[in-house]
């Protein structure tokens, strides 16, 4: 396992925000089968989605990694990123999001807790109302 | 059909500039038409490629203010911006311009002014091209190369250090290039133990933040002895576009946007890989080039690495890549770098590269916005 961890990386629990009330990790199901996250209003063959599926319900696979230590402003450092895939009745989607920790390998197996906010929405460039700034991250399973 | 000539080029010192943005693109304009010869109002169209000047400087309009600067009026006159491929997507305009007879005389202008701004602030500006979905997660350029560097390397058993090897390749080139931000060499050892950025990548597999610009005069070939002896023919251009999304994309390791530009480019060319001599690769990230030679057809899938471990992609090799240093020492101004590449093939196609000259008749510039979001792939040929 790698290590990466410093004394401003955030801890598992403390990075954990749940409350009854946490929305969905959304992603849509599209008539061919195939899931995506985010939502697209139009999917594979140019369709409409045909539903949603909560990914936070699942558990994901790390394709790959990093902590990236030149951070934008509002944006923690060193910040955990990965890229992971889930498996949903057999249908493999990925996602992208901060891992709740450094120490982490290709193959590792994570799962997604909801964090109320992922960066600061004043500090950067993009419009505070313009996107929703909570979200999950990954955390390792042991 | 008349092919698309290239009749003059030029580029600023790329670097820490003191002027701004409408003072970048004038003196890169200033230069291209006075080397070829031309008024700024015998041009018909004027494209100005550049990605944020509003967002680095608060200057929007920026293609008025050229035309005027120069005095091309009443040219007509767009900005082109596709963020870091900005300067491949004014060289597709301006060839468009020219290959469908809506214009005789076209100046391509590209550039960026970044280096007022903080590298933190920089990086905002040119993360804010990601989706929400990748931007609330503090999702940056970088990051991308972090986490496709890590799969790239586990996928093909890549040694890191040929990462590293890019860099310095990279560095030894820019050193004879008088435009370029640095012209130092750089070792092995210096580059792997520069701090991590976005591990695995360190600093030297970045490139700069820079202010600079470049220029291109484009005519029918037909004409184009009336602007130079020398000049370059572009016979094969394609633009493509991958996921916004990036981890959508099947294998991170492909990026679909180069292979899918680059077969619209080598079909209209009428050329294969292999029939290339010397190309400039957008190595925003040292991992890019690796992708790229691979998407291009150079090499094998997931072999890009083995070529620069065995110095084929030396300036002395069987291909040369990145003989202008590349975005690696020659810096990055977003705006401008994809119409620098195709500066950098010109001079090599028209034997006014000095020091850094190859053998070539052939040359191709692959410009890539995002993280290979949207590409665009310039075969360009000496011209007869």
């Amino acid at each position: 396992m790698s290590n990466h961890e410093t004394a401003s990386d955030a801890t598992d629990d403390a990075d954990a925000d749940e409350t009854d009330d946490q929305p969905p990790m959304e992603a849509a199901r599209y008539p061919d089968g195939t899931i995506l996250y985010p939502v697209h209003p139009l999917g594979p063959e140019s369709q409409e989605p045909v539903g949603t599926v909560d990914l936070s319900e699942y558990r994901a696979t790390v394709v790959t990694w990093t902590t990236s230590t030149a951070t934008p402003p509002g944006v923690r450092e060193p910040n955990h990123l990965a890229i992971v895939e889930f498996h949903v009745d057999g249908e493999p989607v990925r996602a992208i999001g901060q891992l709740t920790t450094g120490d982490v390998e290709i193959g590792d197996t994570v799962e997604p807790v909801y964090a109320a906010e992922l960066r600061d929405p004043d500090a950067g460039i993009r419009e505070r109302k313009s996107q929703s700034w909570d979200g999950y991250r990954f955390r390792p399973v042991e | 059909m008349d092919r698309v000539a290239i009749v003059g080029a030029s580029m600023t010192q790329f670097g820490q500039r003191e002027g701004w943005i409408r003072e970048l693109l004038a003196e890169a304009g200033q230069d291209c038409l006075a080397n070829a010869g031309v008024d700024g109002d015998d041009l018909e169209h004027l494209y100005v490629s550049n990605m944020a000047s509003g967002e680095f400087e608060g200057q929007t309009g920026i293609a008025n203010a050229v035309a005027h600067d120069l005095d091309a009026l009443p040219a007509y006159t767009a900005r082109i911006d596709q963020t870091s491929s900005s300067g491949g997507a004014g060289v597709y305009s301006a060839w468009q311009s020219v290959a469908s007879g809506a214009s005789d005389l076209t100046l391509l202008i590209g550039g960026e002014k970044m280096t007022h701004r903080s590298t933190a602030e920089a990086t905002d500006v040119i993360a804010s091209l990601t989706h929400p979905a990748e931007y609330k997660h503090g999702v940056t350029l970088p990051s991308f190369a972090g986490l496709t560097a890590r799969r790239y390397l586990h996928e093909y058993d890549a040694p890191r250090e040929s990462l590293a090897k890019v860099a310095v390749k990279n560095h030894k080139n820019g050193v004879d290039n008088p435009h370029a931000q640095f012209q130092k060499e750089v070792d092995l050892e210096t580059v792997m133990e520069s701090p991590i950025v976005a591990d695995p990548l360190r600093l030297y597999d970045f490139c700069p933040i820079t202010d600079g610009s470049a220029a291109l005069l484009l005519c029918p070939e037909s004409v184009a002895d009336e602007y130079a002896d020398e000049y370059a023919v572009i016979s094969g251009i394609g633009g493509a576009t991958d996921t916004h999304v990036v981890h959508e994309r099947e294998d991170p390791t492909v990026m679909n946007g180069v292979v899918d530009s680059s077969a619209i480019a080598y079909e209209q060319a009428g050329l294969r890989p292999d029939d290339i001599d010397v190309a400039e690769l957008h190595d925003m990230f040292t991992i890019l080039e690796f992708l790229q030679s691979e998407g291009l057809g150079f090499f094998e899938q997931g072999e890009g690495w083995k070529a620069v471990e065995e110095g084929v992609t030396d300036r002395d090799g069987e291909l040369p890549i990145n003989t202008s240093g590349g975005l690696k020492s020659k810096g990055h101004p977003l705006g401008a770098s994809g119409v620098a590449q195709v500066y950098e093939i010109y001079q090599q196609l028209t034997g006014a590269a000095g020091p850094r000259q190859v053998e070539a008749d052939t040359g191709l510039a692959c410009n890539v916005g995002g993280f290979g979001n949207c590409v665009i792939t310039t075969i360009m040929e000496a011209g007869q």
